[in-house]
């Protein structure tokens, strides 16, 4: 083990996130390796090995002869001192080098408020931030994930954004690089290069003008790059990558447990859903398959529990199936199946038996709204009666706690809208009386709000995040409302959910702002014990940007949108269809029921298997 | 239904591994043996596992010992192996066995202390740490169990100390008493901060090598 290292580790709180060597880490010989990529996840390790995309890319890039794909995570504050006052550069957890001449730096971004830790990663490495500063092939920066719908506001940081899911397009963007360096081309001509692969973004051949108004006015590319980047997906996901035999961490992570993919893409459509959007079209794998890597996950790794995982895992079309064929295999080896999040409209005594046998705690559900007015707004079509017979089912079985997660601040909100959801607390609690099966242990309800943070590629992209003073106002309403005991309320911190509308939707120019904030210390954003608004506020402040510009405007049907060089798949008509008929309060039917012509079919032939 | 003891290394990045996530991994390995583990009876049923002398954290071991109980019969003969196949980098078992002895003959540590020195070896540090540490009394501040701070005589829990000169480092063979109560080989550091400030290590390393009972034998 590197010296430096040994020595600041008993320093630091939990130092086996910082050495590697964990069960099926990948070690290769150096000899026999021409590419070295350090895939690096801007939080923590425990959040980090938590992501199943992590995990499949980690052994697709390793699968590849010559590749040697190594994992970096932002370390906590204790660790990144020690590390600084070592003169340590951020390393890899695979060989322990420090990744500054590593030939591809790939950030995977899954939320916004990972973006400052991009930044100090980079510093942390010894690699210019800019990209414009890295004039050599080596060390390309790149990144992916679900934040990156809108990678604007790292623009000036990264290479190339992989758009979408990265099983195949990772692979052919290593291939190019290392052909790139084999004929020695320069960094110009392997961008040029790299921006006609299909769904790979190159910020740096895109000219951004803006309006006296602020906002944008055109996007130009520039030297052959496509006008709009389509994103890609996997055709058949009985053909894709699946991590059977994948790292086991040797300390506890936040998802500690098998995750087995049932399917990518949602049927659902709920409109304030960035993830409902951008994975479709709706791809199932086979059941068998399912059922045969689940037991090859759990074998090799030892977890005695699966997660069922998926956008929305009761509408598998063979969920209960699937559930009996592991029963006999989750029996023998103590294996308990549990889910990610249930919708309240399909949930039933049958999916209930087969989950969680021994313990029976909490339920969780997400109404997301207190009324069906609004539920029809946002497409969430859950109906009242569905969630309290759920509710009903949960509690006649011997569940006795059940979460209900709403947001706030949804487009056309009113007073009533807030305070059903205190009614329906309430009728919950109603619920709970008429069919427990054991009142003797009581029961509770925990009510959570969010306050809503309008995405990129949904149908409210166009619509304002409330203030903050109306947020604090309707929490208040609602807390006031809320007068059952049995009832806890918890409502989201309000500074965080504002940075993250800021910049989710933002620009170019916010990269100053990004920069400057994390110049002023800003790094581990999504951590409360690191997150200050008042040093973004002052960023903004002196790069001449106005917040609430970016969180609180209404944006016109005609705008250019920063990230409009960007398709999902689905059009920008239909998210504007799907926004007239949130505010006509007109739901629409699930992929299943009716194909809606949202776009997303043209990227597997034309039609969905849904 | 079998009572059996894995004797196993512990070190390098494994050195970092907690105590709870030691028991957790190891758990995870099980099912390669086909073994089942007894269960406590309860509400919430928990395999019974159990470390024998938790090392702490940092520290390595060739020497650490867990015993568990399964409801099979067995004399543990090929369960190394099984398990091995499923252990991360720098735990290793060495082998698996009957629990024959009871843990309360577990007398005594022996273990390799490295007190680093970036600018050379004092002078006559070994001799001075060799005098230092057979002193009758020797109190250090030590955390106790209520997270307070005690003066501890640690001197009777330090049976025997052998020091050499490396190069830039003290190597010392220690025998420290292992339970009721146990020495940390690691505070013989704050022992010579108190007593040798001008010997105080940059660095200290622990290796733990043998266990053993009150006759001085192996422990296993």
């Amino acid at each position: 083990m590197d010296k430096k290292l040994e020595r600041i580790l008993p320093r630091v709180q939990k130092p086996a996130r910082y050495t590697g060597g964990e069960y099926n880490a990948v070690k290769k010989d150096p000899a026999q390796v021409d590419t070295r990529v350090a895939f690096c996840f801007p939080d923590t390790y425990e959040i980090g090995m938590s992501n199943l995309g992590m995990r499949i890319l980690y052994g697709v890039m390793n699968n590849m002869d010559g590749v040697w794909c190594q994992r970096v995570f932002a370390p906590w504050g204790d660790m990144e001192e020690e590390m600084r006052r070592a003169h340590m550069p951020l390393f890899a957890l695979e060989s322990g080098e420090p990744i500054t001449d590593f030939d591809i730096v790939a950030f995977s971004v899954g939320y916004e408020m990972a973006f400052t830790s991009i930044l100090n990663m980079l510093d942390l490495a010894g690699i210019p931030l800019h990209s414009a500063d890295r004039t050599g092939l080596t060390p390309l920066v790149i990144a992916g994930g679900t934040a990156m719908y809108n990678p604007e506001p790292i623009a000036d940081f990264i290479d190339i954004v992989s758009l979408g899911e990265g099983e195949d397009v990772t692979v052919e963007l290593i291939e190019l690089h290392r052909k790139a360096r084999k004929e020695g081309w320069s960094k110009a001509e392997f961008l040029h290069r790299a921006a006609q692969v299909p769904g790979l973004y190159v910020p740096s051949l895109y000219d951004v003008e803006y309006n006296p108004d602020g906002t944008v006015k055109a996007i130009t590319p520039r030297d052959g790059a496509p006008g709009v980047v389509r994103k890609r997906i996997v055709q058949d996901m009985d053909k894709s990558y699946y991590p059977a035999k994948t790292i086991v961490p040797s300390t506890e992570i936040v998802q500690d447990r098998v995750t087995l993919e049932l399917f990518r893409g949602c049927i659902r459509g709920c409109r304030f859903c960035q993830a409902g959007y951008v994975y479709r079209p709706v791809r199932n794998r086979s059941e068998d398959l399912c059922v045969r890597y689940g037991v090859e996950a759990c074998n090799d790794s030892g977890y005695q529990e699966v997660t069922l995982s998926s956008l929305s895992t009761s509408d598998y079309p063979q969920l209960t199936e699937l559930c009996d064929d592991l029963e006999e295999f989750c029996q023998a080896r103590h294996v308990n199946l549990s889910l990610p999040s249930l919708r309240a409209d399909n949930f039933s005594m049958g999916l209930m038996q087969r989950l969680a046998k021994g313990r029976k705690s909490g339920l969780t559900f997400a109404p997301e709204a207190g009324t069906q007015r609004l539920r029809d707004v946002i497409n969430k079509n859950v109906t009242q009666e569905e969630l309290l017979a759920s509710c009903r089912t949960a509690f006649a079985g011997g569940y006795n706690a059940v979460k209900l997660y709403f947001m706030l601040g949804l487009p056309t909100e009113t007073d009533e809208d807030v305070l059903g959801i205190a009614d329906l607390a309430a009728r919950v609690m109603h619920a709970w009386r008429e069919s427990a099966s054991n009142k003797q242990r009581g029961v509770r309800i925990t009510v959570s709000t969010s306050w809503f943070v309008p995405k990129p590629h949904t149908a409210f992209q166009w619509e304002p995040q409330i203030s903050k003073e109306e947020y604090e106002r309707r929490v208040k309403l609602l807390r006031e409302a809320i007068t059952t005991k049995t009832v806890t309320y918890n409502w989201h911190d309000p500074d965080t959910s504002f940075l993250e509308a800021v910049l989710a939707r933002g620009d170019r120019r916010m990269c100053k702002v990004l920069e400057t904030a994390w110049r002023k210390g800003a790094k581990l954003d999504a951590w409360e014990a690191y997150f200050s608004l008042d040093r973004w506020l002052e960023a903004f402040e002196e790069c001449g940007l106005d917040p609430h510009f970016y969180a609180n405007r209404q944006r016109e049907k005609d705008e250019v949108m920063p990230w409009s060089m960007i398709s999902s798949g689905v059009t920008e008509e239909y998210l504007w269809r799907e926004l007239q008929q949130a505010k006509a309060g007109v739901t629409t039917p699930d992929c299943r029921t009716r194909c809606n012509a949202c776009g997303a079919n043209h990227m597997v032939g034309g039609t969905c298997h849904v | 239904m079998s009572k059996l003891r894995l004797l196993f290394i512990k070190e390098g990045p494994a050195a970092y591994i907690s105590h709870l996530d030691l028991l957790r991994t190891v758990q995870r390995a099980f099912p390669r043996t086909e073994l089942d583990i007894k269960h406590s009876n309860g509400y919430h049923p928990h395999p019974i596992i159990s470390i024998v002398l938790p090392l702490p954290v940092g520290q390595s071991s060739q020497c650490e010992l867990l015993d568990f109980e399964v409801t099979q019969d067995t004399d543990g003969s090929g369960i190394a192996d099984k398990l091995n196949e499923g252990m991360p980098e720098g735990l290793h078992v060495l082998s698996c066995y009957e629990a024959k002895r009871p843990v309360r003959e577990l007398a005594a540590l022996k273990a390799e202390v490295t007190f680093e020195y970036d600018n050379g070896v004092p002078e006559d540090a070994a001799a001075k740490l060799q005098e230092l540490l057979s002193r009758q009394e020797i109190i250090i501040q030590k955390r106790t169990k209520r997270k307070d701070m005690a003066d501890v005589d640690i001197a009777p829990m330090i049976l025997r100390t052998d020091w050499r000169t490396g190069e830039g480092a003290l190597v010392g063979t220690v025998l420290v008493q292992a339970q009721n109560p146990g020495l940390n080989p690691q505070l013989l550091e704050k022992a010579v901060e108190r007593y040798a400030p001008e010997l105080t290590p940059d660095f200290t390393r622990v290796r733990r090598l043998e266990l053993l009972d009150a006759e001085g034998k192996i422990f296993r």
